[in-house]
Formats: C-alpha cells, sequence, structure tokens
C-alpha cells in the first residue's frame, strides 16, 4: 500500500511539472501547446538513452532532458511564431504526433514499439523496491517544489507581465516596444523545458518508456489539470495536476463497483470521464478552481 | 492514404470550419462512428458497401449533431480555441464510446477478393478504384447541396459573411446543425472508406486525423474546393515520400506540408482568410 501511495505521488508530480510547464506557454503566454506529449517524449527518451547507453549519471542525463526538450521547444516557437488560436492547436498536436512516429519507427535509437525497458533509477541496485519509491517521491517531490517556487516567483516577474501583455493582445506589446518573437521564443523554451524535466523523471523512475504511452490523452491530461485549477496561477497547475489524479486515480475502482465491466471498457470509461470532465469544466469554470488574480477588464462580451 | 478517399473527411472539416470558425478536432472520431456504422451495416445486416457508405454517412451525421449540440455548441461564445480543446476532449469521449461497445480488436469488411487490374504499366486495386468513385460521387453530392438547394446556399452565405447572413433572417443555429450535419456526416464516409483501406478500429479516425489536418490547411481552412485539392497534394505527397521515406512516415508529409503552408501562405491555396 505505501509502495503504491509512493508510484501514486510520483505521477501525481509529474502531472504537476506537466502542468507548471503548460502555464508558462498557455497560461502566461497565451499559446496553446497540445505538443506536450511530444516534449514529455523527448526528455524521457534522452534521458533514457543518454544514462543507459552512454552510462551518464542520472542527474547529467535529466539536465541534458531538459536542454533537449528546450532546443526542440524553441525551434517550434521560432517556425510557429505568427500562429496563434485553432493554427497553433493544429501544428503542435501534429509536432506530438511526429515526434511519437519516429518513437515507434526508429529502432536503432528507441527500439521501437517495445520501448526501452532497464533505464536506470537513482540508487535503484542498493535499495530495497519500497526505499526505491520512498526515495523517487521525495525527489520528485523536492523538484516540483523547486520549479513552483521558481515558476512563481517568475509570474511576478516583468518577463511574465510582459507575456500576460502579448496574451491579451500581442499588437499592443509590440506598440510598447517589446520584442514579442524573443518573449514567445523564451516562454516555450521555459515551459518545454519543464515537460521535459517531467519526462526525464518518469522515465527515470518507471524505468520503461515507450511510444504507445505518449499519445494524445496525456495532453488532454494536462490541458484539464490546467483548466481545472486556473490558468495563469502557478498554484492552480498544482492544485488542478493533484485533483486529476485524485479523479483518475478514483475511477480506476469502477471496475470493482460494476463487476459486470470488462477491463477495455473500464479503461474507456476512465478516458471519457476525463474528456467529460474537461468540457464540463470549460462549461461550468472556465476560469478554474483558483483564477490568476488580476482579470483584464471586460469592456465587451468575450469574443 | 489515396487523394479522393482522403478528400471526404477533409471536406466535411472545412465544411464546418467555414460555417462554425473553429478546428472540430473530433472529425477523427466521428469518422471511427461511420466506419463502425458502415461494417455493421454490412456484416451483422448484411447490406452491400454502397448502402453501406449512406448508413455510415447517416449515423455519422446524426452523432456529430447531438455530440454539437451537447458539448460544443454552449461553449462557443467562449471562442474558438476553447470550442477547439473542448472537441479534442470531446473525439476522446467518442472514441471510448465505440471502444466500450465494440471493444479494441480490428475487423474488416465482407468484401469480395479481386485480382488487381493491370494495364499501362500500372496496377489498381478493384476495390481502391471503386472507393475512390464513391468518394467522387459523394463530393459531387455535396457540390450539388451547396449550389442548388437552398440550404446549401444558405449555407454559403452563413460561411462568406455571419453578419450578413443573420441581418437577412438566416437562423445561424439552424444552418449551423446543417452545417455539422453533412460536414460530420462526410467525414463518417470518408471514415468508412478508410476503412475499406485499411482495418475498423476504434483508432481508425485518429490514424489520418494529421493527413485530414494537412489537406484541409494545405487548401485553405474553411475552403472545400480548397479541401479537395489539399487532399489530392496531400495524397500524391505522402505517396512520393516512399522514394525517400520508409512507409511508416507517410504521416510525417501532413505535417511537413502543414508547417510549410502556414509558414508562407497561411491562408492556404485558395483560402481567402488568413489567421
Amino acid at each position: 500500500m505505501t509502495a503504491y501511495l509512493a508510484s501514486l505521488m510520483v505521477f501525481a508530480g509529474i502531472n504537476v511539472l506537466l502542468a507548471l510547464g503548460l502555464n508558462v506557454v498557455w497560461g502566461l503566454g497565451g499559446m496553446i501547446n497540445l505538443g506536450l506529449a511530444g516534449f514529455f517524449a523527448l526528455g524521457a527518451y534522452a534521458s533514457a538513452l543518454l544514462s543507459l547507453r552512454l552510462g551518464w549519471p542520472i542527474p547529467l542525463a535529466c539536465l541534458a532532458a531538459v536542454g533537449i526538450a528546450a532546443a526542440l521547444g524553441t525551434v517550434l516557437a521560432a517556425v510557429t511564431a505568427r500562429l496563434k488560436g485553432d493554427y497553433l492547436a493544429l501544428v503542435t498536436l501534429g509536432f506530438a504526433q511526429v515526434i511519437q512516429l519516429i518513437a515507434a519507427n526508429e529502432r536503432w535509437l528507441s527500439n521501437g514499439t517495445d520501448g526501452i525497458s532497464g533505464v536506470p533509477g537513482p540508487w535503484r541496485s542498493v535499495l530495497s523496491p519500497m526505499q526505491f519509491d520512498l526515495l523517487c517521491m521525495a525527489l520528485c517531490w523536492g523538484l516540483v517544489v523547486v520549479c513552483w517556487a521558481a515558476l512563481t516567483r517568475l509570474a511576478l516577474s516583468p518577463f511574465a507581465r510582459v507575456l500576460r501583455a502579448m496574451r491579451e493582445d500581442e499588437m499592443v506589446a509590440a506598440v510598447a516596444g517589446k520584442r514579442v518573437l524573443w518573449f514567445k521564443i523564451r516562454a516555450f523554451a521555459l515551459g518545454t523545458g519543464v515537460s521535459g524535466l517531467a519526462g526525464s523523471v518518469y522515465v527515470h523512475f518507471n524505468g520503461y518508456i515507450a511510444p504507445d504511452s505518449l499519445d494524445v490523452l496525456l495532453t488532454l491530461n494536462v490541458v484539464l489539470a490546467l483548466t481545472l485549477g486556473g490558468t495563469g496561477r502557478m498554484a492552480g497547475a498544482v492544485i488542478g495536476a493533484l485533483l486529476l489524479e485524485a479523479l483518475t486515480e478514483g475511477s480506476r475502482f469502477m471496475g470493482d463497483v460494476v463487476p459486470a465491466l470488462s477491463p477495455v471498457q473500464v479503461a474507456s470509461l476512465r478516458e471519457a470521464v476525463i474528456g467529460g470532465v474537461l468540457i464540463l469544466v470549460l462549461r461550468l469554470r472556465p476560469q478554474g478552481l483558483l483564477p490568476e488574480a488580476s482579470r483584464p477588464m471586460n469592456l465587451e462580451p468575450n469574443r | 492514404m489515396e487523394g479522393a478517399v482522403l478528400a471526404v473527411p477533409a471536406i466535411g472539416f472545412n465544411a464546418v470550419y467555414a460555417v462554425l470558425r473553429f478546428a472540430n478536432f473530433a472529425v477523427a472520431s466521428i469518422a471511427t462512428i461511420g466506419a463502425f456504422a458502415g461494417w455493421t451495416a454490412n456484416t451483422a445486416l448484411g447490406w452491400p458497401i454502397v448502402p453501406s457508405l449512406i448508413a455510415a454517412f447517416a449515423v455519422a451525421g446524426v452523432a456529430g449533431v447531438v455530440a454539437d449540440e451537447a458539448a460544443l455548441r454552449p461553449l462557443r461564445s467562449s471562442g474558438a480555441l476553447t470550442t477547439t480543446i473542448a472537441s479534442v476532449a470531446l473525439g476522446i469521449i467518442l472514441e471510448n464510446a465505440v471502444r466500450f461497445v465494440f471493444g479494441n480488436d480490428p475487423r474488416g469488411f465482407d468484401l469480395a477478393v479481386h485480382r488487381d487490374w493491370r494495364g499501362f504499366g500500372l496496377h489498381a486495386g478493384p476495390q481502391q478504384v471503386q472507393d475512390a468513385i464513391a468518394a467522387i460521387v459523394a463530393m459531387a453530392a455535396l457540390f450539388c447541396f451547396l449550389a442548388f438547394t437552398r440550404a446549401g446556399k444558405t449555407m454559403r452565405a452563413v460561411a462568406d459573411n455571419p453578419m450578413l447572413a443573420s441581418l437577412k433572417g438566416i437562423d445561424a443555429v439552424r444552418i449551423g446543425r446543417i452545417a455539422n450535419f453533412v460536414g460530420l456526416g462526410l467525414a463518417g464516409f470518408g471514415g468508412m472508406l478508410v476503412a475499406l483501406d485499411t482495418q475498423v478500429d476504434p483508432l481508425t479516425g485518429f490514424r489520418v486525423l494529421l493527413s485530414i489536418f494537412a489537406a484541409a490547411v494545405v487548401g485553405g481552412l474553411g475552403s472545400v474546393p480548397g479541401a479537395v485539392m489539399g487532399a489530392f497534394l496531400i495524397g500524391i505527397g505522402e505517396e512520393m515520400s516512399l522514394l525517400v521515406l520508409p512507409a511508416t512516415y507517410r504521416g510525417a508529409v501532413g505535417f511537413l506540408a502543414i508547417l510549410l503552408m502556414l509558414s508562407f501562405r497561411p491562408a492556404g491555396l485558395l483560402g481567402q482568410r488568413a489567421s
């Protein structure tokens, strides 16, 4: 039971990291990034390959994973700088699909659909499984707290103020002399770097990564977590991700309540619940549980 | 994916975009629903392919209208991006509804197996030719609907200028429903055509989503003739990519096409509206 709870907390922490990363790009910068699963994958595969094949120590592999995800984020931001709204959603979702396609097909690199197993974890060989889970929980939540504190600080900075201005009206920010492209690129690099970190934490804890765990549902989960908590506030991202974890774990027991359902049916119901809750939240409380403190003045009805 | 086959769901996507002004990601799951509807008609009821295709259109159209009314229409006033995100969620719900009923196992249609036709150094499967003909007939029917019927003309009017259309007393909600029925019905029709070529399972539609987007963006979001042109270009591009890339990377062609198009001509080949 302790092991189950510890691993639950690690996965919750990973979700919080992903939500924090998306909050920089989407919450502050107003740029939708449906390519989250792709950056998560980049971080996970980079960390796994560097530590397993090249024998890099885990912290170094983790840093490299953050760097690679941030670098690709920079490229994607530069390429999509002129797009917004549903156009950006299209391109970023396509990016994630291409990453998944590469992971599934380049057997020499990613071992194809079989995935990579046996990825080293911190002191995994000397600890008992229970100790390992607890250590990972502590490390993961240590990273969560560091990221949360840093990003909360960042959200108060002039940098974040420019991002919010761009979110509300890019033209105004540009007229005020802000180099919009440069801000977009930095926000994207920062946010996708955090997503890569989440992937790295995942793979060193889980020991295994395969392309089928990288589908659009992973991205949707995070979008839901952030919407639930409230976009723009870092605390909202944390609360939302924790609530989501409670929801997905709670629905795991649906099969016990209704024994007539097959495992596939239970799995499909759980996925459908995620989608349903997201639509309900968008409808009933689009600003989330913890809305951003400074909302824009509503001079005209929402467009 | 063959251009003619791809054109059908791409037209559906663009027809919905033209009238309702948001990218409906749920087209993938609606296409899957069409594939399952057609498959049920074909194998369980023993219908031939053509009536099964009509069943795919009707079931997907009705399912699309109902799902949109329940999930997306109340959100449209909150903006295109919110609706788009909700449509991703709706797609997941519909995909899992299909999975709940039918499970994950791949299925195939009841088809007679034919020898390929050969000639002029080419060969083609009769099934592919039949699919292409069905796709072209569906497109022709849509063009007739848009050009000659009152509902079709009003749809074009709303797509062209919603403000003017509402001044003329056109009921935008009703036209939205018609656009959804026709557009998502076509997505279902296309989903069955895709399934005839591949297989029927809960991800049938999702696998071609990137190609559908690519066709729609290359042709111009919201442009019906654009979607046809885009689909043929993407179809040809995916085939040509086999010369330089392994077959598994066909899907990436669509992404590259989207990136190139949006970088150089965001409005698409035949679209007027830029982002």
